[in-house]
């Protein structure tokens, strides 16, 4: 399986969600911000980082990259897609999902090792997880604060499109302690924590974010 | 050449920590009347030519798709004279 990592300028986590990709057992594909082709990938990771240096609004700018006009479209019919902390951000200023990301409530940037639940695993990217699984990945943002209106919050709720949350205390004054969601689907997921980065015991805290790449893979296998 | 001015602020139930921050440093500098701050953006823009109906709307597209974020964020236009 061909697994698409896209790199826009200030991007910074590319090259560890490609290795996690190759780990998890898949081929990582390089993709381009400026090329308006896929490659005809399987899947789409958008990395952490800071692209086009968060001018305006974080992800404002890489939502109108030319690489993603075919790809909220291919997402929009189904297209494995996860964005993990600035492509959470580009996922949300894309409308691929619904809410936005703001400045933590606290005004610090926090980088930490973050206890998580895992509440959904009927999404592409967690289904190797078990519902109500704790897991430990970094987490590390200054913008990573998840607001969206009462109404859009129910509905999330409502239909079980929280991915994760938080445990363990807040750690940037997210409504409802949400760290990941998912749009209707369960193809598109965007997360704040980093997956990419607990992988490998020798450099993250744990193993445990190998699960979204791992899930894909078998989601797509089961095709 | 017109200059469009485009305001963009986050809506009201919308948590503003810059707008916090920048509070608490005038509360500390004596400026104890100030009893809360919202910070925002403003965009000016100069149009190539008049502010016709048709170049004020194009403005208002590009302030609802770009400048600001429809989600969280509410915007005014308005053409200096």
């Amino acid at each position: 399986m061909r697994v698409g990592v896209i790199t826009f300028p200030g991007s910074l986590d590319d090259h560890d969600a490609a290795r996690a990709v190759r780990m998890a057992g898949g081929e990582s594909v390089a993709l381009w911000h400026g090329d308006a082709d896929l490659r005809g990938v399987d899947a789409i990771v958008l990395p952490g980082g800071f692209s086009y240096g968060d001018y305006l609004r974080c992800g404002a700018i890489a939502r109108f990259a030319p690489v993603m006009q075919p790809l909220v479209e291919l997402a929009r019919s189904g297209l494995p897609v996860l964005g993990i902390c600035n492509g959470f951000q580009i996922l949300c200023e894309s409308h691929l999902l619904p809410g936005a990301l703001i400045r933590n409530d606290h005004r610090r940037f926090v980088c930490r090792d973050q206890r998580l639940r895992i509440e959904n695993n009927e999404t592409a990217w967690t289904a190797g997880y078990e519902v109500g699984q704790e897991i430990v990945i970094p987490l590390k943002n200054g913008e990573g604060g998840y607001v969206a209106d009462v109404r859009t919050l129910d509905e999330l709720e409502g239909e079980g499109r929280v991915v994760a949350r938080y445990l363990d205390g807040n750690p940037n004054g997210s409504y409802r302690d949400v760290a990941g969601i998912t749009n209707a689907r369960g193809n598109v997921v965007g997360l704040m924590p980093h997956p990419e980065h607990a992988v490998d015991s020798l450099t993250g805290p744990t193993t445990d974010g190998l699960g979204f790449f791992a899930s894909v893979l078998t989601s797509l296998a089961g095709r | 050449m017109t200059r469009v001015v485009v305001d963009v602020m986050l809506k009201s139930e919308i948590l503003d920590p810059q707008g916090k921050a920048v509070h608490s440093a005038l509360h500390r500098l004596g400026f104890d009347r100030v009893a809360s701050v919202r910070q925002g953006k403003r965009f000016e823009i100069e149009l190539d030519g008049d502010a016709t109906p048709d170049a004020v709307a194009g403005i208002e597209q590009a302030a609802g798709t770009l400048l600001a974020n429809p989600v969280i964020e509410d915007f005014t236009i308005h053409v200096e004279a």
